[in-house]
């Protein structure tokens, strides 16, 4: 009888041996073995009653060993020939990764509207309103209310597009200056977007149309320090933390004391290279402390308020942080250069 | 503006290096654009003594011995033809650097290093040098101009750097001057500042002359035009000797670039580098009826200027006039007619303020830009007016070209040119800057300047000079004292004082971004095109004559006709950066811009016009297609929570039947469509283009969807598809009108397919729907949806005439 568990036994193994690597294979030998009725294993079973009932005990343990060692093996088998199976479907689904991706383009905002959407977070987070710029202004605005005269030299400074005796195209987004003012009374705090502006002037290094974003802070006992402060902690997040920044004199109709406020150059750290043409510092802003003048155009006490105020050209801080050597690469809408800005 | 080093040396002890003056300009508010050497190219050149001199045969060169002292003696061949034994000129050792001439030994070609060499086989070590090579003119060392040798004073040192004595050991500054200091466009103006910023003494230039016994007889000065020319000052120089200036002056005014004329004409010029005010010479044998009148041009008046262009003048121009008729363009130039010759024996000499608007039209006006003209723009103040009359004056004398008659008039308005007393809060002076200064830097830095001050308390009392006609307020001295004590001083803070305010964005201003990123992550690119476009523009998009869009604004004065008209429709710059794209290889994209169009209540423009935001997209390639164009703008839609409908439209610039108006809450708010034929043709465009305008301003102002929830069924939802058989007329959007009309449970409709062919009668057409209902409070009965379709079906015959596919 034992011999007989022995060859079953023996049977498995060749069977196992002999076996395709098909998984169906296996389920099919493992039934001619284990299946509850027809099994090999389980006809011995029925042999049980032919069995002298003292050798009943031990006869019915090695049928059950037989019967475990025979799951188990098989199990063993199955769990082979699935991991086998995986490997080639593995195999079967091999791609060469270096193949072209599959485009799912998102395309980016303009260098610019970048720029200018990374300086409004941060003064946005200092407390700054965004107020909104005009593209058409009228000279009230533009020149008169900022403490530039019909006969002031700095009309010059500007080449102004007219559009009639009164109306022109902004020269600078100090004109939103004037119109908070008018519409607020302080605390104001606000930089102001889109800030298109316009000079007639078109070679290698102007557009005829650029953007500025002009910031304006009037409240009590605004000072040059807070100046310097509130743009330093700008150039740091706009530029890195180790920029530093300097003032010096400079002028503009609308502030006084006028300042150019100059950064670190964020390419050479300050060590002088092309792109700070050796200087180490490389030219932001214009910014001063509110002409009391422009403060009392707009009925806003001198006596007790001062304010401050700056403009900085978006175009050139996007050319200067993301390289772009041609301001005319801008307006051109070069979708080569647009694919490139991916700052949002 | 320009400045020489050493003329600036006249007026002030310079003991720092050019490169630490111009970072003490730089600091106090003068940017040096550019600072040069004036002799950067000219190295290793002494002077040499040529000791024998012998002709080489049969050439035109000579075989010289130069002493050059104690850098020793070299055998030099040299071919000019001054050059002889016993005369000084300078000599380029062996490693010298000097300008390289072209065959006529005029024109300069660049530099060159000076090596040893072999003429007609004469070792030669050296170079004997011209003017030219040196890079020195006539005016600069008289006889540089010579083309030959530059034949170096008897007494010149042998072996000695020539560079000092041909004054090529100066240095340039260009400075840039800011707008309020018109004081500063001069040397002397410079000086002040840098004498203020280097802490030492100002030293005038000398004012002094005598007057004589002479007098024009019966002359007189009237100024019928006091609003333009406050003040006039002329003075009679008679006994005149017209010559050359000497080599001084003529060094200085070709140091910046003005040429030596003769000495009177010199005078004026050198006094305006030197002082900042422009003047002029008449020669009094041309002015006619002993009187100068200041006066408005008559209308027509012509008026021929000493570059001898005629110019029409009117009533806006200031002219200066004799007793019978201009004699010069005010301010800006002198008339040919009198001005001075080599026979001029008797001159009046001209120091006036004139109104610097005016000077500017007239310049703008006739096109013509003089330095006297650029001075009076920018402003030129009466103190120096009288000064530099005295300055003119004076160097008649020095230069003895003349007598000084006692005929001096001025006619003024009034004006005092002593200095204007200010007061300040020295506390108030702080608070601008939100430093404390010391008072006794304030009170130094100052004086510097020239203000004289006293403090009494807290109150500073300036003594203002009548050239600085900005100073205003106690932000002025803030601005005086800092520039000088220096900016570094000033401390960063951030407004510890200031109430606390809340930031942000406003609605418009999200929703804006928002849509902006939507489009982004939909593939496309955004893009800023000018605000100005072409009448040809309006050509490109076939408008007519009546379209709204030709009622552009236009620009007065635009740079050219291409961006002359102030856009009233985006599209136009859409289709050209499409095309430029595809002109660079760039055949499919996606790109929008959002921008104003300009729409005036009337022209011209008198208030202002209605600056409308607007959204273009404009997608090209063969990927794309009306309806790819359609998916953005229902992006748009959803992005902004608005609902969008859309009927078919017809648009010069699109495709008459891929063409849709887009209306939202009733009002139509823009159009997408595919660009016409004649429009991709005119632009050279490879693939197909499809462009989408929206007025934003419209869409903003539109009630948004509110963000809210609506509870998930609590019943399962069921769908159906229905194929239906139409007529080809029949549009999508009237069979999903009607389906929505005739069901309140409709979630969604959906359509999956259009067929026409084969079993489908040829004047029709199919389109397959999947409608999803939704169940309300109660679950759908099993016989429910069957009999809403009943109703939608029922519906679709009666209206339609649509029948479900068999």
């Amino acid at each position: 009888m034992n011999d007989r568990l022995a060859g079953i036994k023996q049977e498995i193994l060749n069977g196992i041996d002999q076996l395709a690597a098909s998984r169906a294979a296996a389920f099919e030998l493992r039934k001619q073995f284990l299946d509850s009725k027809t099994g090999k294993i389980g006809q011995l079973m029925k042999e049980m009653k032919n069995i002298a009932p003292e050798e009943r005990a031990a006869f019915g343990k090695n049928i059950n060993e037989l019967k475990d060692w025979a799951q188990q093996k098989f199990s063993e088998l199955d769990e082979k020939l699935k991991a086998r199976e995986l490997e080639r479907r593995y195999e079967s689904e091999k791609i060469d990764v270096t193949m072209p991706a599959r485009e799912t383009e998102t395309g980016n905002l303009h260098p610019v509207t970048q720029i200018r959407n990374q300086l409004m977070d941060i003064f946005v987070g200092m407390g700054f309103e965004v107020a909104e710029t005009r593209e058409i202004e009228n000279d009230y605005y533009n020149f008169e209310a900022l403490n530039i005269p019909k006969d002031h030299p700095a009309r010059d400074m500007q080449d102004t597009f007219y559009l009639s005796p009164e109306y022109l195209l902004a020269t600078q987004t100090s004109g939103a200056q004037i119109h908070t003012m008018e519409k607020k009374k302080p605390p104001i705090k606000i930089v102001a977007a889109p800030g298109k502006v316009f000079r007639s002037d078109d070679d290698a290094t102007h557009s005829p149309m650029f953007h500025q974003m002009e910031g304006l802070v009037v409240d009590e006992r605004i000072t040059m320090c807070d100046l310097k402060g509130m743009l330093e902690l700008f150039a740091k997040k706009i530029f890195g933390e180790d920029t530093t920044t300097r003032l010096r004199p400079s002028y503009f109709p609308f502030t006084e004391p006028s300042v150019e406020v100059d950064v670190s150059c964020f390419s050479c750290g300050g060590k002088g290279c092309r792109l700070c043409k050796g200087t180490g510092w490389i030219e932001l802003l214009g910014a001063g402390i509110v002409n009391r003048r422009v403060l009392e155009n707009c009925g806003i006490d001198s006596e007790k308020y001062s304010g401050l105020a700056f403009g900085i050209g978006l175009d050139r801080a996007a050319m200067l942080k993301y390289g772009i050597n041609n301001v005319k690469l801008l307006f051109e809408s070069d979708l080569r250069v647009l694919r490139q800005i991916n700052d949002n | 503006m320009l400045v020489p080093l050493s003329w600036l040396k006249d007026y002030v002890d310079i003991d720092i290096t050019p490169q630490e003056l111009e970072k003490k300009l730089f600091s106090c508010g003068f940017e040096v654009e550019e600072l040069t050497e004036v002799g950067k190219e000219i190295s290793k050149v002494v002077v040499g003594s040529v000791e024998e001199c012998e002709p080489i045969p049969e050439t035109h060169l000579h075989v010289c011995r130069v002493n050059a002292g104690s850098h020793g003696v070299f055998q030099i061949c040299c071919g000019a033809d001054n050059v002889r034994a016993g005369g000084k000129f300078p000599v380029a050792l062996v490693g010298a650097t000097v300008y390289m001439t072209a065959k006529d030994h005029k024109t300069v070609e660049g530099t060159m290093t000076i090596k040893k060499g072999k003429l007609r086989g004469y070792e030669s070590e050296g170079m004997l040098c011209s003017g030219v090579e040196l890079g020195v003119s006539e005016s600069m060392f008289p006889g540089a101009g010579y083309n030959g040798l530059l034949e170096l004073p008897e007494d010149a040192e042998t072996g000695a750097d020539v560079k000092p004595m041909l004054g090529l050991d100066d240095w340039i500054f260009d400075i840039s001057i800011t707008a309020n200091r018109p004081d500063c466009q001069s040397i002397l103006g410079i000086a002040r500042e840098v004498a203020a910023v280097l802490d030492k003494e100002l030293k005038q230039p000398s004012l002094e002359y005598t007057e004589t016994e002479a007098e024009k007889e019966g002359f007189s000065v009237t100024v019928d035009a006091p609003d333009l020319c406050p003040r006039y000052i002329g003075h009679f120089v008679y006994d005149v000797k017209i010559g050359e200036s000497p080599l001084w002056m003529k060094r200085r005014l070709a140091l910046v670039g003005q040429d030596a004329i003769s000495n009177i004409v010199d005078i004026t010029n050198y006094v305006l580098l030197e002082m900042g005010q422009p003047m002029h010479a008449f020669d009094c044998d041309y002015l006619e009826g002993n009187a100068i009148n200041v006066r408005r041009a008559g209308e027509e008046e012509k008026l021929v200027t000493l570059d001898a262009q005629e110019y029409t003048l009117n009533s806006s121009h200031l002219v200066i006039c004799d007793g019978v008729k201009p004699v010069a363009l005010a301010g800006v130039m002198g008339g040919l007619n009198s001005e001075i010759r080599d026979t001029t024996t008797e001159v009046l000499f001209e120091s006036a303020k004139f109104m610097r608007d005016n000077i500017r039209r007239t310049s703008r006006a006739l096109g013509k830009r003089t330095d006297a003209s650029a001075r009076y723009e920018k402003g030129v103040d009466e103190y120096t007016t009288v000064h530099a009359m005295e300055r003119a004056l004076h160097l008649v004398e020095e230069l003895g070209c003349g007598k000084v008659s006692r005929t001096h008039v001025d006619v003024n308005t009034g004006n005092s040119i002593e200095p204007r007393e200010m007061k300040a809060s020295v506390r108030k002076v702080n608070d601008v800057l939100g430093i404390d200064v010391p008072q006794n830097e304030i009170l130094r830095i100052m004086k510097n300047l020239d203000f004289n001050p006293s403090v009494a308390g807290d109150e500073l009392t300036l003594q203002v000079p009548a050239y600085r006609e900005d100073m205003d307020s106690y932000p002025d001295v803030a601005e005086e004292v800092i520039r000088m004590y220096g900016y570094d001083h000033v401390v960063p803070a951030f407004m510890p004082d200031a109430k606390v305010t809340m930031g942000g964005l406003d609605l418009k201003q999200k929703r804006e971004l928002k849509l902006k990123r939507a489009l982004c992550s939909a593939g496309a690119y955004e893009c800023i095109h000018y605000s100005f476009f072409s009448p040809s523009d309006l050509d490109l998009l076939r408008l007519p004559q009546e379209a709204p869009e030709r009622n552009a604004i236009p620009i007065l004065n635009p740079i050219n006709e291409e961006l002359s008209l102030m856009r009233t429709t985006l599209a136009a710059s859409m289709l050209n950066a499409i095309a430029r794209n595809q002109k660079k290889g760039n055949l499919e994209g996606r790109l929008f811009e959002m921008g104003n169009v300009f729409v005036p209540e009337e022209l011209p423009l008198n208030s202002y016009p209605d600056e409308r935001d607007t959204l273009c997209i404009g997608i090209f390639g063969e990927k794309e297609s009306f309806f790819t164009l359609k998916g953005l703008a229902e992006k748009t839609a959803e992005t902004l929570f608005l609902d969008f409908s859309y009927e078919p439209v017809k648009k010069p610039f699109l495709h008459p039947y891929q063409a849709a108006a887009v209306f939202c809450q009733g009002k139509e708010v823009g159009y997408l469509g595919k660009a016409a034929y004649e429009v991709c043709e005119k632009l050279d465009l490879r693939t197909g283009a499809y462009i989408l305008e929206m007025d934003l301003k419209a869409l903003y102002a539109m009630r948004e969807r509110a963000a809210s929830f609506t509870p998930l069924p609590k019943f399962p939802e069921e769908s159906r598809d229905l194929a239906l058989v139409m007529d080809r007329k029949v549009t999508c959007g009237q069979v999903e009108d009607i389906m929505k009309k005739s069901c309140s449970h409709i979630r969604s409709i959906k359509l999956f397919d259009v067929y026409e062919g084969e079993q489908i009668p040829e004047d029709k057409r199919s389109m397959a729907f999947t409608i999803d209902f939704v169940p309300g409070e109660e679950a759908f009965e099993p016989d429910t949806v069957d009999r809403f379709v009943k109703k939608i079906l029922k519906n679709l015959k009666n209206q339609l005439d649509i029948d479900l596919r068999s």
